[in-house]
């Protein structure tokens, strides 16, 4: 007969979540930017299929990292919890706070429960509001905590270099060709500080825009037109081209 | 709601035994709804009357409603079970486009409605129907259809023009003149309101653009670029154009004889 060794529950919750964060590590960063007009997703995704972002409702937006099969379980609990919400109240009654809640008690129970694995996701939901100061970014992690973020947030293997390198140029009131620029540039970097290009198919990009006149404000920008929102700033290349300069040089 | 269906599906409201009734239930209900497919796309539209038994019950009651970006779906019959299953189908649209990642066909949609349609059979026994007609463009064929239903969710493509509600004999037979296969998006819309005038004029529970109030009939036009309802403005202008020729020409618009 042999007794269990005794694991203590810090060591057992760290055991936890040093396994989810390695789960997360494995897959590729996406960063939510906010910028002018509402809220830009930018992510490195080679398919064209498995969305890492998707809509939620109206306003609502949603980004996952890490294992594909868990967070969609997730996108789909989201979708259903917004859709009931709005149905049996008002679509005025769905927000992203509310939803946040509900994924941050979802992953809370998972992560601490014994009998299953933690969930290797970490989650954004972000919600755009009439003006910008109305916008609001939920970042949740693997164990159930909620992050409220402004400005920028990157999530996913490479976080921690993209968000540093987000928080130090990342500017209010920026264009979505700027944001988007930033965002690509700040993906393209990777653990060791080298730098690689991420061609524009193996982009994925979607905006929540409070300009558009529909109710729903959450498009996937593709094709021609992030092709077009790409060359903007490739155009423009000799103006903002001092920028990437002069911060190399403060490092 | 699942726990409810799973363990006793009688206390559901949908399935709840309705009392027995003496005559009929009075509520209100939706009267004309018209619909006509022109070379881009389908428009449908609707009169603004509500009545209840011989009672007027709302003048400016709205009764076509997009169902998606591509479809809409016009009421008739009782409203508020109407605008209950309005609000029900195009969150179903919405739930499978956002869950699935696409739009479901417009056959798909026409069947969903359907299916809907006859789970309100009890009711319609009951007098409480509803028969909406729905219109879309179908992007994947890149035309506009209509599809009419019957109180027993059976559903039928119409081809050209169709019309729903207490006032659509009379607007049927308006269309019916007036319809040939090259209209304009203009044209349809001023054939449309055409229609709707004939339904008032010969129906009670239709109502007519009602200059006074300034309440003008709701038309609504779905292309390839989707759903758009006009403007007050550009329905009142469609509006007050045809009351104008009607002051000269009482039964409108008159079709050869041969």
């Amino acid at each position: 007969m042999s007794t269990p060794f005794y694991v203590s529950p810090q060591q057992a919750m760290a055991d936890r979540a040093e396994y989810a964060r390695k789960g997360i590590a494995r897959g590729r960063s996406l960063v939510v930017l906010q910028f002018a007009d509402g809220i830009v997703f930018v992510g490195e995704n080679p398919s064209r299929a498995l969305h890492k972002f998707s809509e939620i409702y109206d306003r609502i937006g949603f980004a996952a990292a890490g294992k594909y099969n868990e967070y969609e379980n997730l996108r789909i609990g989201g979708v259903r919890y917004a859709d009931m919400r709005g149905y049996t109240y008002d679509r005025a009654d769905v927000t992203a706070r509310g939803l946040a809640n509900v994924y941050a008690q979802t992953l809370g129970t998972i992560f601490s429960s014994a009998a299953e694995k933690p969930y290797e996701v970490e989650l954004v939901v972000a919600e755009v509001g009439e003006t910008p100061e109305g916008d609001q970014i939920y970042r949740l992690p693997h164990d159930g905590s909620i992050v409220d973020e402004h400005g920028s947030v990157a999530v996913g293997g490479n976080a921690e270099t993209i968000s540093t390198y987000l928080d130090q140029r990342h500017e209010d009131g920026m264009s979505l060709a700027e944001a988007l620029k930033l965002a690509v540039q700040a993906l393209s970097r990777d653990t060791n500080g080298s730098e690689r290009e991420i061609p524009a198919e193996r982009l994925e990009v979607a905006v929540l825009d409070r300009t558009r006149p529909q109710q729903r404000k959450f498009k996937r920008i593709v094709g021609r037109q992030l092709q077009r929102l790409l060359e903007a700033d490739g155009a423009s290349t000799a103006a903002e081209a001092e920028d990437p300069e002069e911060s190399a040089g403060e490092e | 709601m699942d726990f409810l269906s799973a363990h006793r599906p009688e206390m559901l409201p949908g399935n709840r035994q309705l009392p027995p009734t003496q005559g009929v239930i009075e509520a209100p209900h939706g009267t004309t709804i018209v619909a006509v497919t022109f070379a881009g796309g389908v428009v449908l539209a609707g009169d603004r009357r509500a009545t209840m038994g011989n009672v007027i019950a709302q003048r400016d009651i709205e009764k076509v409603f997009p169902a998606d970006e591509y479809s809409a779906v016009g009421i008739a019959g009782t409203a508020g079970l109407a605008v209950e299953m309005v609000k029900l189908f195009q969150l179903e649209l919405e739930h499978f486009e956002k869950v699935e990642g696409t739009t479901l066909s417009l056959e798909g949609k026409a069947n969903r409605l359907s299916t809907m349609i006859r789970s309100n059979l009890g009711m319609a026994m009951q007098g409480l129907a509803v028969v909406p007609l729905f219109a879309g463009f179908d992007v994947d064929h890149d035309r506009g259809r209509i599809f009419s239903y019957d109180v027993t969710g059976g559903r039928s493509e119409e081809h050209g023009y169709a019309a729903t509600g207490s006032g659509s004999l009379f607007a049927r037979g308006a269309m019916k003149k007036l319809f040939h296969k090259d209209l304009t998006e203009g044209q349809a819309t001023t054939l449309v309101v055409q229609a709707l005038y004939d339904a008032a004029d010969d129906d009670s529970a239709t109502g007519g653009p009602d200059v006074a109030r300034r309440i003008y009939p709701i038309v609504t036009v779905i292309t390839e670029d989707g759903f758009r309802r006009l403007t007050d403005q550009e329905s009142s202008e469609i509006a007050r154009a045809i009351l104008e020729r009607r002051l000269e020409q009482p039964d409108g618009p008159r079709a050869e004889l041969l």
